[in-house]
């Protein structure tokens, strides 16, 4: 079953060559830096995610704090900001979709169903789900 | 010199070498066997064959029909107990494939589908789209790792068996990637290395099918019997060589000349009809297709292109729906090495060297007559295939026969009888000498390893092409003797121990001069035509002087002692071999 | 082709360097050649010791597998005309180690397959008097995308996790399971599930989905990993959730 000699043999042999991989091996290949592109945006949904929670936290200590909270959001540059982790998330939140259609296959009448189908699904819940905390905000 | 000991060693990993290391596991799961190949096993050859597998299913069809359809293909040359225990044993080896996972096409019900194939009078061609020896063997490899017993050896290129008071005892090997030889010791070798395409310019053969396992019996003193019987494949695409399946012709294509008219019906294969008819037009044997197509190029018919002449092959009408789900691969090949859609396009094609039918002498257990030494496949000669196989039988070929060349290893082997005596290693070391000196060590190139390969496979072409003379073959022998001596004076730009390729491409250059050399005088010594050998100074068949297999034993001079053996028949008795109309 | 094209290919001799080298080499190809071509004619007519693996060149073997112009591509598939202008950079695949000029050492790829069980397992096997398995074209439509895998590693090399992590199963290996999973008459995707869900298995992938993209036979690992992620993460509720569930 096994290959040559010694298993372990291969990634120890002294003469056989590994390249050093470089630091920026990902800007060698388009595909590379918009993969690396894609993953650092999770860094946005993890910020977005922490405002969030300042929100609660300074929501429980009272309305000075919140007030404060709130002035806080509204300086300029954190404006800026959070427009451009919008971006980000909204960039996140697409290429995580675009993904869905590959990693999900299902069957209506025993035919499998086209990826755009799957994806247009994927869209309406977004759709569905953002209405709904839309609707909470405005209407409670 | 390091040595290794196994119960069994398989040389050759392809459809009969996996299909025989498993044959022996479950014979005996308490045998190690080692399977010694020069490629990892799912690159070989096997990977490529497309058509599909033969074996009895219909209810309408009978073992009879199958023997009968391959002995009188193979022109009457084909053992018949040999063709009854293959078509008998055929059915269930499909079966078991089936049941290791191999993807075989289904009809709408879930049971297997069969194609019509050519020579044969009913449909038995077992399928995997157009891709069925690539299933084959993957299924057969991911299978062989699940036996405990069997362990792989890949990339070790065996240079010589060892042999001892009359008995093989196993082999000498290089492993490539540290070139290091090493003495392999064994109770039974089964030699499963494949034919031999790459003796000539033009094959479909990959560029491992050097004839390795031949030329190692070969010289171990074990005769190889019907070389002169070489399949040229009448629908190979010109350039490449890359095999078109004969299911294209199966599912109903047609063979054009110049002017798209079906020519074939010039050449006593029956008349044109719309839809395949079995045993006729384009589904009769290969060897009449392709002296067809010299017929026709010879009165000027066929047409003229800057890689040679070519005819049409033309399945426009069987419709992309057919195309796609039948013959995808074909449909994959046209584009991207023609630049042709045959959907909307004729396919160029023209006969190119794909088989041979010839091989290291067995019986039909596998033994050669050497104790210890056993072949299956290509490689070897029952002789089921006769002076012309037909398509599919070959895939069935290896796996019967790779169970039964597995099973008769097993059975001969005593466990742990692989052990090194001083005579057997004595041997190995001189092979690690010879290899060093003779190749490693030499200076001052004069000859080329790719220069002298491209003069033999020029001398063969010429003097053992489709139709052959006795001036043309003893003209090639002498250029062949020549390029033996020439040989000697090869030397090597690569120096490096670690995977030296030149090194292996000089080593089955030498295989290849002795099977051109066993494949000439085999073709010179028989002064009749039948089958794929066809002399044009001894036209006629000659039953009553050459219904016998050719044996060509190995001699220090390099012109081997030729011999007759007969061929077995059981039941049917030499006939007239008929196709077209007259066949039904 | 009027003018040579030339060709920069990667050399390592172990023996005498520690560090692969380049060498140029300009090459008279004409029209029809592919990569392998050229390489050949480099092998035969200028320097013989120049190593790489090839056999079928159909597209079927597998072996071919090379960097051309840091493109994973099967050489005897590619034409030199789809490369050109020179000159034409050829190395061999990344993310196994070089043993020697353009061959790589695949070794890691056979000892991986092995783990994942790629045969058919069943808790009861039919005789083979009994006939074949059914199994209706639809049925073998779930499978068949993944079992057209030449094993050519072109997806190994086009993998940066699995040159970052040399733990990973890699995307071949999962597909191939991911085959016998989907295949109507296997009874094993419990036992291949335990293998491909540890941490070098399908979680060690973060779909870059370069593998699909340079697949030559479009088998879809990408597609076959995250598939599995999902049936994994179902599966894992299940047991957790309902552990009476026969399993």
């Amino acid at each position: 079953m096994g290959g040559p000699v010694n298993p372990g043999y291969t990634r120890h042999h002294p003469r056989w060559h590994r390249r050093r991989i470089p630091i920026f091996w990902w800007l060698e290949k388009a595909s590379y830096t918009k993969f690396i592109a894609r993953e650092l945006t999770s860094l946005a949904v993890g910020y977005t995610a922490l405002v969030l929670m300042l929100q609660v936290w300074s929501l429980a200590r009272g309305p000075e704090s919140y007030d404060r909270f709130v002035s806080w959001l509204q300086l300029r540059p954190v404006v800026a900001l959070h427009i451009v982790m919008l971006g980000l998330l909204v960039y996140h939140s697409v290429t995580w979709l675009s993904l869905a259609p590959r990693a999900l296959v299902l069957r209506f009448a025993r035919r499998r169903l086209p990826g755009t189908v799957v994806l247009l699904m994927h869209y309406a819940a977004w759709l569905v789900a953002s209405a709904a905390v839309l609707w909470l905000l405005v209407a409670g | 010199m390091d040595t290794i000991s196994h119960d069994i060693l398989v040389v050759g990993g392809g459809g009969a070498g996996l299909r025989a290391a498993i044959a022996v596991s479950e014979t005996n799961p308490g045998l190690s066997v080692g399977i010694v190949s020069k490629v990892y096993p799912m690159r070989s050859h096997t990977v490529v064959a497309e058509g599909g597998a033969a074996a009895v299913v219909k209810p309408e069809d009978s073992l009879e029909a199958h023997a009968y359809d391959t002995i009188s293909g193979g022109d009457w040359l084909c053992d018949q107990d040999a063709v009854e225990a293959f078509v008998t044993e055929a059915p269930e080896e499909m079966i078991r494939l089936e049941h290791w996972g191999c993807p075989w096409s289904r009809q709408p019900d879930g049971h297997i589908a069969v194609r019509p194939f050519g020579g044969m009078k009913l449909e038995r061609t077992w399928y995997a789209a157009d891709k069925t020896g690539f299933h084959l063997l993957h299924t057969l490899y991911q299978t062989s790792l699940k036996y405990e017993g069997v362990r792989n050896y890949d990339e070790w290129f065996v240079t010589r068996l060892l042999v001892d008071e009359g008995r093989c005892r196993g082999l000498v090997a290089i492993e490539l990637a540290s070139g290091k030889p090493y003495a392999m010791v064994a109770g039974a070798v089964i030699m499963c290395t494949g034919g031999a395409g790459k003796v000539y310019p033009f094959t479909t053969n990959a560029n491992i099918k050097t004839g390795d396992g031949m030329a190692l019996a070969y010289r171990a003193g074990v005769p190889l019997k019907d070389m002169e019987f070489v399949q040229f494949h009448p629908t190979g695409l010109p350039f490449t060589g890359i095999l078109i399946t004969e299911a294209a012709r199966a599912e109903g294509g047609w063979l054009l000349n110049k002017e798209g008219y079906r020519y074939l019906q010039d050449y006593d294969l029956g008349v044109p009809n719309p839809a395949p008819v079995k045993r006729s037009m384009e589904l009769g044997p290969r060897d009449r297709l392709s002296q067809a197509f010299v017929k026709e190029m010879e009165r000027g018919r066929t047409i003229e292109t800057p890689h040679g002449h070519v005819v049409h092959l033309d399945i426009r009408h069987l419709g992309a729906k057919v195309i796609d789900t039948k013959l995808p691969f074909v449909r994959e090949l046209c584009l991207k090495y023609e630049n042709l859609d045959p959907v909307k396009e004729l396919i160029p094609v023209r006969p190119v060297v794909h088989y041979m039918m010839g091989g290291v002498h067995t019986d039909m257990h596998g033994s050669t007559p050497l104790p210890g030494l056993y072949a299956a496949g290509e490689v070897a000669c029952v002789n089921i295939n006769g002076a012309n196989r037909l398509g599919s039988n070959s895939l069935t070929e290896l796996l019967v026969f790779g169970a039964r060349a597995g099973r008769a290893a097993a059975e001969f082997v005593a466990p742990g009888a692989g052990s090194a005596n001083g005579a057997v290693l004595a041997q190995a070391l001189d092979e690690e000498r010879r290899l060093k000196a003779a190749l490693l060590d030499r200076e001052g190139s004069r000859e080329r390893v790719s220069g002298l390969r491209n003069e033999m496979q020029a001398a063969i072409d010429e003097g053992a092409g489709i139709y052959r003379t006795a001036e043309g073959l003893e003209s090639a022998i002498s250029t062949i003797q020549e390029l033996q001596e020439r040989y000697g004076d090869v030397a090597l730009d690569d120096r490096s121990r670690t995977f030296n390729t030149e090194l292996m491409a000089s080593l089955e250059l030498a295989n290849l001069l002795d099977v051109a050399e066993a494949v000439l005088h085999s073709a010179l010594s028989r002064t009749e035509s039948r089958g794929a050998h066809q002399r044009t100074d001894h036209p006629e068949r000659e039953d009553e002087r050459l219904l016998s297999h050719s044996l060509a034993f190995w001699t220090e001079d390099d012109v081997p002692r030729i011999e007759y053996h007969p061929v077995t028949i059981t039941r049917w008795p030499p006939g007239k071999r008929v196709y077209g109309e007259q066949a039904s | 082709m009027t003018e040579p094209v030339t060709f920069q290919i990667q050399r390592y001799r172990p023996e005498v360097e520690d560090e692969p080298t380049w060498e140029s080499f300009g090459v008279p190809c004409r029209s029809e050649w592919m990569i392998l071509d050229a390489l050949n004619h480099i092998k035969d007519h200028v320097d013989g010791s120049l190593s790489y693996r090839w056999a079928c060149r159909m597209g079927v073997c597998g072996s071919c597998g090379m960097l051309v112009n840091g493109e994973p591509v099967l050489t005897c598939a590619t034409y030199v005309t789809s490369v050109l202008p020179g000159p034409v950079r050829v190395e061999p695949l990344r993310g196994f180690p070089v043993m020697r000029d353009l061959v790589s050492d695949i070794s890691d790829f056979v000892r991986k397959l092995e783990s994942v069980k790629p045969w058919i397992v069943r808790k009861s096997e039919k005789s083979l008097e009994e006939g074949e398995y059914l199994q209706t074209p639809r049925e073998m439509g779930e499978y068949e995308q993944y079992s057209m895998c030449i094993n050519c590693m072109l997806c190994y090399s086009a993998c940066p996790i699995y040159e970052l992590e040399p733990d990973f199963l890699g995307p071949a290996v999962i597909a191939l399971a991911q085959r016998y999973n989907l295949d109507s008459r296997d009874e094993g995707s419990e036992e291949r599930m335990d293998i491909l869900s540890r941490q070098d298995g399908i979680w060690c992938c973060t779909f870059v989905g370069e593998c699909s993209a340079v697949c030559p036979k479009n088998v879809d690992p990408a597609g076959a990993i995250q598939r599995l992620k999902v049936t994994s993460t179902v599966h894992a509720f299940k047991s957790l959730l309902m552990p009476w569930a026969g399993r």
